[in-house]
């Protein structure tokens, strides 16, 4: 009888989250924060047509990064979470704390049953009823389904600690205007040796201001403006 | 509520109706509310009645009364038959009330699904084709009494104009090029129609137009609201356009409405006069 070689649970695990880990730190940073009028997310994607920040509902986005078809297919799952929930309920029971919750469920079962884990790190964001932003949330739910609470702005993907020194440091104060907050985010994200242009960009708002579907994207054009003005 | 997952061999798409179905949460196709036991659906359940679409110069209006009706009784007052479908189109729907309630909301949410899943919107022939087939499905129901029979009228974005489809209750889906009618009065309210179009319309002579056909319909048919300035009860008006979905508010409505009655009372006296 042929025995497996044994390997301790730790090192499993450890091996896991390093795979996940280096698959994430591959691709490219995104940050999301709040400003005065709802909550902003500015992701470094040169592509235009493979989006990293969807809408999900009426008030919730999503954010992906790592492997485009893992998020991608969290994505839809995730809009189909709350489709379903809005649609048995009503629209109003579509929060982002549960499908935070459904999202970590689902990541943690993979990370811990199967051979591969996940690489991505994802984003649940919602803006709250209130127009002082006091319902905002933002939910950031790692690989192994590990759910952090953030309560002003986040970080996404790869040096996410060179991104975070970087972009604290250019962040001014709440309240904050979406322009200011737009280029801390590109600043944030490019570095000190690179600039980045609004082609390589994806950025996407969740607007108090907008009717029922809050999600709006901001197009290239108006990323340039805000980015030279 | 656990993430819905599905594997390639079974993933909906952006499907919200196969979605349900393969959750196991929505209707039973075709059963929206009448089974084999009961072959034959009650005669005295809400039925809506009277809409009309009406293309103008640069979109579509869409007008519905406010009676529904069940059998010899009026059960609401204030019922409405006009919705907006997503940002560029609306939905009318005559027909048996629950069951229409329901078309309506399943609609909106196949379209917006589509266009969060797939990252674009569907276009508006293919919103119409997605219509057909629920109106299609609901055959078996219609078959016992439970009949719905929708206009879908939009801005087609692609082709800058508005246009309008009918149905027939087997989803047989027709687009006409100028006006369409559904409902117990639509006879009426068609012909008013007919004879008030002309080409490239105005939105203001179109609304007037649609708010002219629903007070005639009214007159003749018994399941048709008029206009309730009394209790400020006016048609549910739409107007279509570049711009999107806008429902008429009651102020305009009622402006209107006044201004109708007004031309009607004047024109009979007007007749009266003449005659003697």
């Amino acid at each position: 009888m042929t025995m497996p070689f044994y390997a301790p649970p730790e090192q499993v695990m450890k091996d896991k989250a390093d795979y996940a880990r280096k698959g994430i730190a591959r691709g490219r940073s995104l940050v999301a924060f709040r400003y005065d009028g709802g909550i902003a997310i500015v992701a470094e994607n040169t592509s235009a047509t493979l989006r990293k920040v969807s809408e999900i509902y009426d008030r919730i986005a999503f954010a992906g990064v790592g492997r485009y078809n893992e998020f991608d297919q969290l994505r839809i799952a995730g809009v189909r979470h709350a489709d379903l929930k809005g649609f048995a309920f009503s629209r109003e029971d579509v929060d982002a704390r549960s499908l935070a919750n459904a999202y970590a469920q689902s990541l943690g079962q993979v990370f811990t049953h199967e051979m591969k884990p996940m690489e991505v790190e994802i984003l649940v964001a919602e803006i709250g009823l209130d127009a002082d932003g006091r319902g905002d949330q933002l939910f950031h739910i790692l690989y192994d389904g590990t759910v952090v609470d953030e309560d002003d702005w986040v970080v996404l993907g790869g040096e996410t600690e060179e991104i975070s020194e970087r972009f604290e440091e250019a962040l001014p104060d709440a309240p904050r205007s979406l322009a200011d907050g737009v280029r801390a985010a590109v600043a944030a994200l490019a570095g000190p040796e690179r600039t980045l242009t609004a082609e390589s960009l994806e950025a996407a708002v969740l607007d108090r201001g907008n009717d029922r579907r809050a999600f709006r994207r901001l197009t290239d054009d108006e990323v340039a403006a805000i980015l030279t003005g | 509520m656990s993430l819905p997952r599905f594997g390639p061999h079974n993933d909906p798409g952006p499907d919200f109706a196969a979605l349900l179905r393969l959750t196991g949460t929505g209707p039973e196709t075709g059963s929206l509310g009448a089974s084999a036991q009961h072959p034959q659906a009650p005669p005295e359940i809400p039925h809506g009645t009277t809409c009309v679409a009406v293309r103008y110069d640069s979109g579509v209006v869409m007008a519905g009364d406010r009676r529904a009706t069940a059998g010899h009784l009026i059960s609401n007052h204030r019922i409405e038959k006009v919705f907006p479908a997503d940002r560029h189109s609306g939905v009318a729907i005559a027909g048996a009330a629950g069951p229409s309630a329901e078309m309506v909301r399943l609609f909106q949410l196949q379209l917006e699904h589509y266009e969060k899943v797939e990252g674009t919107p569907i276009s508006l022939e293919g919103k119409a084709n997605q219509l057909g087939q629920m109106v299609r499905a609901n055959l078996p129901s219609a078959m016992q009494g439970l009949v719905v029979v929708p206009i879908f009228a939009g801005f087609d974005t692609a082709a800058s104009r508005g246009r309008i489809f009918e149905y027939d209750v087997t989803g047989g889906r027709y687009e006409e090029r100028d006006h369409a009618a559904t409902g117990s009065g639509s006879l009426h309210a068609d012909t008013v129609v007919k004879l008030g179009y002309r080409t490239s319309m105005a939105r203001n002579a179109a609304v007037d137009l649609v708010l002219d056909a629903l007070y005639v319909a009214s007159d003749a048919d018994s399941a048709t609201g008029g206009p309730d300035p009394v209790r400020d009860v006016f048609p549910v008006v739409a107007v279509i356009d570049a711009g999107g979905y806008v429902r008429l508010d009651d102020a305009e409505l009622r402006r209107r409405t006044e201004r109708l009655l007004r031309r009607h009372r004047s024109r009979r006296e007007g007749d009266e006069a003449g005659a003697s």
